[in-house]
Formats: C-alpha cells, structure tokens, sequence
C-alpha cells in the first residue's frame, strides 16, 4: 500500500469519536471526541475553559498544567479518553464563591505575571504543591517551580508570590 | 488613591481575568463557521522548487482548499514597515513561494479545514518536489546568488564621524578583537495566531490576533489588500509577550486575509512551537572585527567597526534596522573622535531575523564591552578605570553625535554615566570583591566578576495621540493606539490619567490595540509607549480636566483656577471637605441637549497629542560574579547587579518587573539560547528540548538599583522607557565575569557561553 493510502485509512480509524464524561471543577462535561484528542484540546474546544493555555505542546514548558487527583500534570501530554475517571481542576476553578484563592491574590499583589500565558500553569503547579506540602522548604519549591517556563517575569515575583500564599495559607489553617 | 498615582506601585489593572482563566488569548477566540489553515513549510534550506502536488490533500474528507502560490497571483510580497527601500524591494518574502525555497520553514502552500486536526492530517499529504542546492550558512562566507543578477550581500550600511585614519596613525596602542553575538529570540511563550473575518454585509475585513503595531500594519495591509484602511480593521486580544518578534505582519497574517476575502469564511490560524522556532523572527547573529585606537592614557581615539549581521533568507517588515541601529548605537557611553562602522547586510539559508528586544544594543554592548576589556588588559589599567576615563561626563549632556539610530539623529539628552557606576560598584563593594575573588582563586577557584555599562534609547517619536472621556456615571475611558504585550501598558496609561484628572485609577477603562476606536497609534516598540503614549493622555487628560472646571465653575459661581479634582469629584481648593459636583455630572451637564452646555462641543471628551523631537536615552550597567564549574562548564552566577536610570518610574514595580524578566531573557541569550544549524542548513533547535530557555533553577537573585537622577529633558514627565533595560547588556556583563574566573582577558569571543563552548575553551587553556 502507498504512504498516503496507509496514511487515509489511519485517519479513518482515528476519525471515530468517543463518548466520554470529564469531570472538572466538579462538572461533569459530556463530550464527543477521537481518541486522538489531547486532554487539552479538548478542555478548551470541547469544555471551553481556555484558561489552559499550549505553550509547546511537547511538554516542556508547562503552560497547560492542570491537576488530575490533586497531582500536577501536562494537560497536552495525555488524550482526553485516558482522564475518564479522574477529578481534574483548572484555573476556572480556583476561585470559590466568587473569592480568589490565596495564591491568585499573591500573583496579583507581588507582580508574579505580565503577559499572564503561563500564568495558569503555574497557579495549578503551585496549588498541586502547597496542597501536597504547605510547609514545602525554599529548596523544594524552587526545584517545582522550576519545571514551568515563563518568558516575562524573571520568576522572583513568583516565588515571592508563592511563598506569600503559602503563609497566608498555613496562617489561615 | 487620585492625586499621587504616578510613581507608586499600584498592582495591574490587567491582572484579574489573567488570574481566573478568564483572558482572551488569540487562540481562545472562535467564529462560526470558521476554517482553520495549516502551513506546509519548506523542509530544504536552499530549493529550486519543481512542482507541488496537493492531491492527495484536496481529497481529504473536510479539507476545503489547498493553495499554493499559483492560487494567489495577486498578493504581492511583504512590505517595509517603514515603506519602500528601493534596494532591498527584489529580495522581499513573498507570502507563498514561488519557484525557490530559502530557509527550512518557508511557507510553500496552506491548507484551509473545517478542524485543526484534519488540517494537520492533510498538509502532511502535500508533497513538494525540489531540486537542492547548497545552502549559504554564515554572514561571513562568500557572497551567493540570491537570484539573477543579486547577491546574497542584500546591502552595505555604514556610518561614521572624524578622521579614522588620522586617529589610528597617532595611536599608542591599537587593540583588535574578533567576536559573535549567537542566533536567539524573543520566543514568547503564547505562539503567535491569527484570524482572518470577512464581513460581507458591511464589507469590513478584520485581523483578529495583532499585536505590537497593530496601527501600520493597517496601512501596510489595506496597501497590499487595495483597500481603504476604512474597510480594514485590526483587533488586539491579550498578547502573551512580544519582545519585537510578534506583531510584524508575517507571510500568515496575509494569508488568512486572503483565504477570508476569497471563502467569505472566518480562517484560523494558530501556529505550533516547532513552526515558531523555524518560522517567526530570529535575532541577534552578528560577527563584528572590531579596533580601537587608543592614546597611552586610555584614551578612546578611534573604534573601526566591521560587522556581518546574518539576516537569514529574507529581509523582513524591520528591513535594515538591527544592522543601522548597530552603527548608530555602539560607541555607547563613551567619547569618541572617530569612529567608523560598516556592515554586510547578509542573506543566508536561515530563518529570517529582525528585531528582539534591545536590537543593536544586546550585540553591541558585548562587542564594545569585549573591547574596553580588551584594551584594559593591553594597557594594564583596571577595566572601571579604563572606563571612567572615556564616559561622557554629566556636564557634557545633551550629548550629540553625528550618528543616527531609527532615522533620528543620536542626542543623549541627560545622564550621570559616572554616578551611577558609582552605585553599583559602592552596592556590590568592587574592591572588597576583587580582594576575596583573587583568594578564591588562588585556592583554585574558577570565580571572576565583571561589568558593563550601556546606554539605552527609548519614546521614539514622532507623534502620539490619545482620547480621554468621561460617562454621566463618572466612568474614564482612555482610548490609545498604543499596544499591550503584556507589560502593564494599561495600568501605566491609568496612572498616569488618574494623576491628572483626579479620579480612581481603579475605575479607567484602557483601550489599546483597535484601530476601529483611534485613527492613529504607533503601538508598542522601542520602548515607546510609556514615554509617547503616557504624554499623549496625560495631554488629553489635562484637556479633559479644564473643560470640566469651565463647566463646573459656571454652576459653582467661582474661577476656575479656584476649583480641583479629587476621585472624580470636583471642589473648592479652599473649601476641600465643602460643596462638590462629580464629573460624571459635568458629563452630564455637556449631554447634546443640556442647556447647561452652553455652545461647546457635546461630552466631557477630549483629544491630546504629544510630539517628540528626539529620542530619550536612559542608562545603566550591569555587574556579574560568576563561577565555572572546571568539570562540566557550566556558570554559576552568584551575584547580579543591575543599575537602571529610568528618569521618572510611573509604576516601580512594573519597571523592577521589565528590568527582572528582560535579564532572564538575556541570561538565556548570554548561556544558554541559540539557533544552531547544520551545515547544510537544517535548523537544529526546533523543540524546547533543544531550544533551552532559563528557567528558576538558573536564575539568580538580582539586585536592581532605579535610579531617578536624571530626568528625561525631553517630555514633561519626565520619564524614558523600561523594556530593553534589563536585556541589554547581560552577555558583555558576563563574559566579562568569565574572562576574569578564568583568568585570560578575552577567553569568551563568542555568545552564547554553553557549557560545551565554556568547556573547549578550559580545556584549551589547560594545554
């Protein structure tokens, strides 16, 4: 068979979309799509929460950070059909009752954005960190917070605007 | 907070919906019905282009269209931002090309889809049938055919003052280096996109996705498009970073255009990582052969600067900027009688390259830095020395040179090059420094500092404009052709607003980035927009506040010199805590039918214009201390000092912010950041797997030292511009601080420093 032939039918077989249920932020969102779908896609175009943002889509820079079952991962390095069952959370859902949530309130207050495209991702990567360890030592968050990219800031302010969330929050607790 | 919002650090008016996910990004836009394009680029550096089947694609089940250039015999190729430059019209991009292929990544044809996915699918069903040739990859080689009759050196650029010859014949000493800046870029980490609308009914094609310059590229479109700029309008979403690479008019903005003239369908572009590092701007690549003559005291007599700058296949919108703005903006701090600089405007098999955040100065603060060292070391005189005997002095300003950078003649218009060095040196403690580094060393550590000095330019001119108005509510609105790109443009404009009128800045409304709401605007770039956009509403806000104390003075039987504005309300100056009238009011009052109006012109809203003769120049220099790891070359930096002059900070900590992420930039183009290509030119960094951008695990603590010592004599704010400051002068810093931790004055001749680089040169030393 030729290349291009082997090639259409590949497509054919992909082109058979799925029912599934995502569950994020606590909705359930019922969707239809190839299993091809990266979990990504299919948050912004099938949930439309483009608060996830593709900065690489390789998995590198970190911008479509997301937590599944409280863990930080890459939003563009999974299929949608593979997060079936688990409990996803976006920046959408970091504000509760209309009150921002301790690190959104930092982020703001100690500069840590500017163009605000990696922004989300570093939100969630933060949140999956304190949530997993809220007295996590300056070492240990440097070394998280050095898996995402930001092109803007220089990453002090974020690592102010972390620290000061993470205080906020242990004082609040 | 009214009166003193100009110089505090209010936190950003653009930061809630960039918290809470709720930002528009260009990607995150959608129409009904809309295509979506995919590229298919050129995989050979150097091609005759025999013939392009598309077949295979067009029969793909939700595939609309497939073009090559033959489909678009109409759209010429890309213009000049700045308009026509005769010599350099043959060489322009076309939008699809036509029977060569330049560069890996080069548009060859675009296929339009109902779904991303399926566009993917169909444009790696086209099929390109070539002929190679062999590819030009250095500035510096021999010259090539860029097609009959033209050369691959595009052009020469040259400038200069005094008597060269004269100066190098009377030199004590004549210091020669050879060194290259590497191929980097601005790399935002939003990709760029695009979004062609056609609206029929009302005949109106938008571009949805600019950025930058959203102002000239309308003019330079409707040109190419034959159609009023009436009928044309650009749409800024939020921008996730420019740094001068985004926003120039690329061969897919017209596209899209085209495809939603020609579909009367919405197309969607939306560009992928490995198309960005092939296809957007690359910057930077320069090789200079550089001499300075000197006298027995140090003294600069004369520099003669020769340079290749690698444009890569195509001159782009910037034309010859970087390579002008490098003759015109490398003598930098220091006096000069002579100086001669001549540049090969070069085309090679590459990317095309244009501007990246301080274009001219990065490269040139490196290379004339790498000389002062250089010289120093030749003279056996310390390199803060050997500086402070050749900077212009504070008494010398404004300091005029017979050169020219971005079509304006170079004035310095203030500055205390000295005192500021001053500073820094006092902050890091210098000779302390050099006491305990030269001990380290001699304990076996490869430990070293060094410094930079540079000057920086910024509010190119000529003209900027803003509206200001005010609803019956009391609302603000400032309508500007400036552009955001994620730096605080609007927080910046409504400080600024806030501070003249007298109300909340909380409560203005910044637009930026719409040519459907402001004739004119010249966007962001150069560091312009706070230094010409600023003026321009503080112009119109000043307009703005005196017809609101006409009006008010009338209803409160007084002058209106006795009256002020605090938080929108108007008042008394004698009689603060007494009788007021809001200017939502006011607004009231100047509604069209008001009989209080009484013959001006109807609503509380107000033109200002700002004209500049000049450029503003700020100042600064940068302090590195570094470590070399002998085993694997990698650096450690373990202090950085960065003094900036600023003039008059609106925002502190929005400058801090520019000066901070503008540096990690640098550190990236200083260490780590390079465009490499094979020999045969095949690009090498295409993913962020190779393309490697600092992230916190290299980056440093950093000291920054704003000054406000010297005001800019040239806008009644005093202020000049923050973008470029960080960035500049990080690679002359450090490859300073290399040289001295290993211990041989001119050891780094080349940028990026990589610890492969770093690790030759330790293991060239040890022979």
């Amino acid at each position: 068979m030729k290349r291009q032939d082997m090639k259409r039918q590949d497509m054919k077989r992909q082109d058979m979309k799925q029912d599934l249920t995502l569950q994020v932020n606590g909705i359930g969102y019922d969707i239809s799509v190839e299993p091809r779908k990266t979990l990504a896609d299919a948050l912004r175009d099938e949930c439309g929460l483009t608060g996830t943002h593709l900065g690489c889509e390789h998995g590198v820079c970190g911008a479509c950070t997301i937590l599944a079952d409280g863990a930080p991962i890459r939003a563009c390095l999974m299929f949608a059909v593979q997060a079936e069952d688990m409990a996803l959370r976006t920046v959408e859902g970091l504000a509760q009752g209309g009150q921002w949530s301790p690190l959104q309130k930092a982020f703001v207050e100690h500069h840590g954005l500017q163009c605000g495209y990696c922004t989300p991702g570093f939100l969630m990567l933060a949140t999956g960190a304190l949530e997993d360890n809220p007295d996590i030592s300056d070492a240990d968050l440097r070394d998280v917070l050095s898996s995402n990219l930001c092109r803007c800031t220089g990453y002090e302010n974020i690592v102010k605007a972390v620290r000061a969330a993470a205080a906020d929050m242990g004082a609040s607790s | 907070m009214t009166k003193d919002a100009i110089g505090q650090s209010l936190t950003r008016l653009e930061d809630p919906p960039l918290v809470t996910g709720r930002g528009r990004f260009i990607a995150d836009v959608s129409f009904p019905h809309q295509l979506h394009m995919r590229v298919v680029r050129s995989s050979n550096a150097h091609a005759r282009l025999l013939s392009i089947n598309t077949d295979a694609a067009r029969a793909l089940r939700g595939v609309h269209a497939v073009w090559t250039a033959h489909d678009i015999p109409e759209i010429g190729p890309i213009d000049f931002r700045e308009g026509k430059i005769e010599k350099l019209e043959p060489y322009r991009q076309p939008v699809l090309a036509r029977d060569m292929l330049r560069y890996v990544g080069e548009p060859a044809a675009v296929v339009f889809a109902s779904d991303a996915y399926i566009a993917e699918d169909a444009a790696d069903l086209v099929e390109i049938d070539v002929e190679p040739l062999p590819a030009i990859v250095d500035a510096d080689a021999q010259p090539g055919i860029f097609a009959p009759g033209l050369s691959t050196e595009a052009a020469i650029v040259n400038q200069g003052f005094g008597d060269i010859e004269a100066a190098f014949a009377q030199a004590h000493a004549i210091v020669e280096i050879d060194v290259k800046v590497g191929r980097h870029s601005g790399v935002p980490l939003e990709t760029r996109g695009a979004i062609g609308r056609y609206d029929a009914a009302r005949d109106m094609l938008e571009l949805h996705g600019a950025a930058k310059v959203p102002h000239k590229n309308r003019e330079s479109l409707a040109r190419l498009f034959g159609r009023g700029t009436t009928g044309l309008h650009l749409i800024e979403y939020h921008v996730g970073g420019g740094f001068g690479i985004r926003g120039e008019i690329y061969p897919e903005d017209i596209l899209v255009l085209a495809a939603a003239l020609r579909f009367v369908r919405p197309v969607k572009w939306i560009e992928d990582r490995r198309e960005h590092l092939i296809a957007a701007n690359q910057s930077r690549e320069q090789r200079h052969k550089i001499r300075a003559a000197v006298d027995k005291d140090g003294v600069l007599l004369g520099i003669d600067n020769e340079f290749w700058h690698d444009q890569g296949a195509y001159p782009r919108t910037h034309a010859m900027r970087v390579a002008e703005t490098t003759c015109g903006i490398l003598p930098g701090p220091y006096k000069l009688a002579a100086y001669r600089a001549l540049g090969h405007y070069a085309l090679t098999n590459k990317t095309p390259a244009a501007t990246y955040r301080a274009p001219g100065r990065y490269e040139t603060n490196f290379v004339r830095e790498r000389l002062l060292d250089a010289i120093a070391a030749r003279l056996d005189m310390s390199r803060v020395e050997l500086r402070k005997r050749n900077l212009i002095r504070k008494d010398e300003m404004p300091y005029a040179r017979p050169l020219c950078v971005l079509e304006d003649d170079v004035s310095y218009d203030s500055g205390d090059y000295a005192g500021l060095l001053d500073k820094s040196l006092d902050r890091i403690g210098w000779d302390a420094l050099q006491d305990s580094l030269k001990a380290r060393r001699a304990r076996g550590e490869l430990v070293g500092a060094g410094l930079a000095l540079f000057v920086e330019k910024s509010g190119l001119g000529p003209t900027d404009g803003a509206h200001v108005r005010v609803d019956t509510k009391g609302a603000v609105e400032v309508i500007t052709g400036g552009a955001s790109v994620g730096q605080g443009f609007e927080t910046v404009m409504a400080q600024v607003c806030a501070e003249t009128l007298g109300t909340p800045y909380r409560t203005i409304r910044v637009i930026h980035g719409r040519t459907d709401r402001i004739d004119f605007g010249i966007g962001a770039h150069a560091s312009r927009a706070t230094v010409m956009t600023a003026n321009a509403v503080r112009a119109a806000a000043l307009n703005v506040r005196a017809k609101a104390l006409a009006v008010a003075a009338e209803l409160m039987q007084c002058e209106p010199d006795a009256l002020d504005i605090a938080d929108g309300q108007i008042m008394r100056r004698d009689a603060p805590g007494g009788a007021s009238i809001s200017l939502g009011q006011i607004a009231g009052h100047l509604r069209p039918a008001s009989p209080t109006r009484r013959g001006r012109d109807p609503g509380l809203a107000c033109d200002g214009w700002f004209d500049s003769d000049h450029q503003t120049y700020p100042y600064g220099n940068q302090i590195a201390v570094v470590a070399i790891d002998r085993e694997t070359g990698a650096v450690k930096i373990e202090r950085y000092v960065i003094a900036y002059d600023i003039g008059r900070a609106i925002n502190p900590m929005l400058v801090r912010g520019q000066i901070l992420g503008g540096f990690v930039q640098g550190l990236g183009g200083a260490l780590y950041e390079e465009f490499t290509y094979s020999a045969e030119g095949e690009p090498l960094a295409v993913t962020f797997a190779d393309y490697l951008m600092p992230t916190l695990s290299e980056t440093p603590d950093v000291e920054v030292i704003l000054a406000e010592d010297a005001p800019s004599t040239r806008n009644p704010l005093g202020i000049k511009g923050a973008g470029e400051s960080g960035i500049a002068a990080v690679g002359a810093a450090i490859a300073s601080a290399l040289d001295d931790a290993l211990g041989v004055s001119g050891a780094i001749r080349q940028l990026p420093v990589t610890p492969q680089r770093l690790k030759r040169i330790l293991d060239e030393l040890r022979k």
